[in-house]
């Protein structure tokens, strides 16, 4: 039978030698490699303390924007739920009262926005599809939980902190790639 | 009438009491860091960072894995033979810490107006005991494999027994010829007799080759540790033990490295004394305190770089198969052993000989 590639190579079974019998040098050789491995640099990344950088198209969790006055953008159009192929975000609309336009940008906003992190494929296309810019997806992602209520996530764990009032959670909730170091 | 008393020098009972206390704890914290450097050479030799969160570098480590062990539930098997199986770990760490008693730690410090020699026991046929006593240590893996009614643990147990019993053979042999250039079974004489420099490796090269192999095997090292192979027998004699009794058969493995070391540093390679200088001299100049100090340090500094090799071979080697350890031990390391054996006899009648035929 003619062999499938021209890589293949036959085993050779002769006897082992005297030289090879002794396993010394081969020992030997086996050592000295190791040995040389003691020096190497290590490419451990110690994690808690150092982190490796995201690419620049990571797609972690969803955060919900807010415009610089702190106003939430999301106005409940629902193209995200549609355009969402893992059919993992639902929302209830409701529609801003007086004296809520500091609280919401456009008429109608999101009383309920939840997604399911377990449905979630971080495809990206409900930032693609919104139209105000309202929902992206951040650096970090969905934490480890004893239950699967608490992978769905509401407006409390995804709106970005507000830009005025805690500006700091709010630079960090923007991650690195927004405002690069 | 009062010469008829028992007549006890409580100055060297204390002495030797405390020698005794100084050597069991030492040997216990060697052994303690033995397991630290282990994580970490293996961890160096994987391009990986080892332990390094208890303490500074992770120092604390084997502080937190005695923690661990000493918290964990203490199983006993219902089907076990309860008295064995209690007693086989203790067994196994008695025999290690035994043989620590006849080797010569450093020559002897002068204080409280007496020499006081470094050694617990200068007993004049060292040797013998060392090897009885290692002999024993078989017991240990044996108790514990039988009595955890396993036949895992029962594998194990023979394959130990049988794998230490083949090499002792080698081991003795290779040692009747260094036996026959000394003249002597004392520690203490033997190293004194290497205090010119001229180590016993020197005139026995295939003779330490030999023990140092068997003494792989003794310690069941990889890659001679077919009695804790995981992969074949799930772990092996201490399969069935848990929390502290556990504990005691791996550390009773580092102890055995520890004691393997220092005998193979006191026999071949001069023991304590202290490389390119003149002891003695030495001594005088600067006081026979410093000298015992430093003959100690310097015999520690023998035994840690065995230790590094013995941890060194270990994430090297894989293991051997059971019929090519006994293809070593028998068809190779006994009959080299014996030529060994021969040629040295003859080399020393021939100079007897005034090297006449």
């Amino acid at each position: 039978m003619n062999a499938l590639t021209n890589r293949s190579k036959t085993v050779e079974r002769k006897p082992m030698t005297f030289w090879e019998k002794i396993y010394l040098p081969a020992i030997a050789k086996g050592m000295s490699i190791t040995f040389s491995h003691i020096f190497k640099k290590k490419p451990t990344i110690n994690y808690p303390e150092q982190t490796r950088p995201f690419s620049p198209v990571f797609r972690g969790l969803q955060v919900l924007n807010r415009d610089e006055e702190g106003r939430e953008r999301c106005t409940a159009c629902g193209l995200c739920a549609v355009a969402c192929p893992a059919e993992a975000i639902t929302m209830e609309a409701a529609e801003r009262l007086p004296g809520e336009e500091n609280l919401y940008r456009e008429e109608k906003y999101a009383a309920k926005y939840e997604i399911n992190m377990l449905r979630c494929i971080f495809c990206g296309l409900c930032e693609e599809a919104c139209p105000k810019d309202a929902v992206y997806l951040s650096e970090t992602f969905a934490t480890a939980n004893y239950n699967r209520q608490s992978f769905i996530y509401g407006k409390k764990d995804m709106l970005i902190p507000h830009p005025k009032l805690q500006p700091e959670e709010y630079e960090r909730a923007k991650g690195l790639r927004v405002n690069p170091k | 009438m009062h010469e008829m008393f028992l007549i006890i020098d409580w100055a060297i009972a204390i002495e030797k009491l405390v020698l005794i206390a100084v050597i069991v704890s030492l040997s216990l914290v060697v052994a303690m860091y033995e397991t630290y450097a282990e994580r970490k050479i293996a961890a160096f030799i994987q391009d990986r960072r080892g332990p390094s969160r208890a303490g500074p570098f992770g120092i604390l480590q084997p502080l937190a894995d005695g923690l661990k062990l000493f918290m964990k539930e203490e199983i006993v098997p219902n089907l076990s033979n309860k008295f064995l199986f209690v007693i086989g770990p203790g067994l196994a760490m008695l025999t290690a810490m035994m043989t620590s008693a006849v080797v010569p730690w450093s020559s002897h410090l002068h204080a409280f107006g007496r020499d006081i020699d470094l050694q617990i026991a200068d007993v004049n046929i060292g040797i013998l005991y060392i090897f009885g006593v290692v002999s024993m240590g078989v017991y240990g893996v044996m108790i514990g494999g039988w009595a955890s009614n396993n036949k895992f643990s029962l594998l194990a147990a023979i394959r130990g027994a049988s794998q230490i019993i083949s090499y002792e053979l080698a081991m003795g042999l290779s040692l009747i010829a260094l036996l026959m250039l000394s003249g002597s079974l004392s520690l203490r004489t033997i190293v004194e007799q290497q205090q010119d420099g001229w180590y016993y490796v020197f005139y026995q090269p295939l003779g330490f080759l030999i023990f140092l192999v068997c003494a792989f095997a003794e310690c069941n090292r990889t890659p001679f540790d077919l009695s804790e192979a995981e992969s074949e027998l799930n772990f092996g004699y201490h399969q069935e033990y848990s929390s502290m009794k556990l504990g005691f058969y791996l550390f009773a493995e580092y102890v055995n490295m520890f004691i393997s070391s220092a005998v193979m540093a006191t026999i071949f390679f001069g023991g304590y004394d202290i490389p390119f200088v003149n002891d003695a001299n030495f001594g005088a100049q600067h006081g026979q305190n410093l000298l015992a100090t430093l003959q100690g340090l310097s015999l520690f500094i023998k035994v840690v770089i065995f230790i590094f090799f013995f941890i060194w071979v270990r994430w090297t080697i894989p293991r051997f198969r059971y019929d090519q350890l006994m293809n070593l031990g028998w068809k190779g390391l006994i009959p080299l052993a014996l030529l060994n054996m021969l040629v040295t006899g003859f080399v020393i009648l021939l100079k007897q000989n005034n090297w006449h035929f």
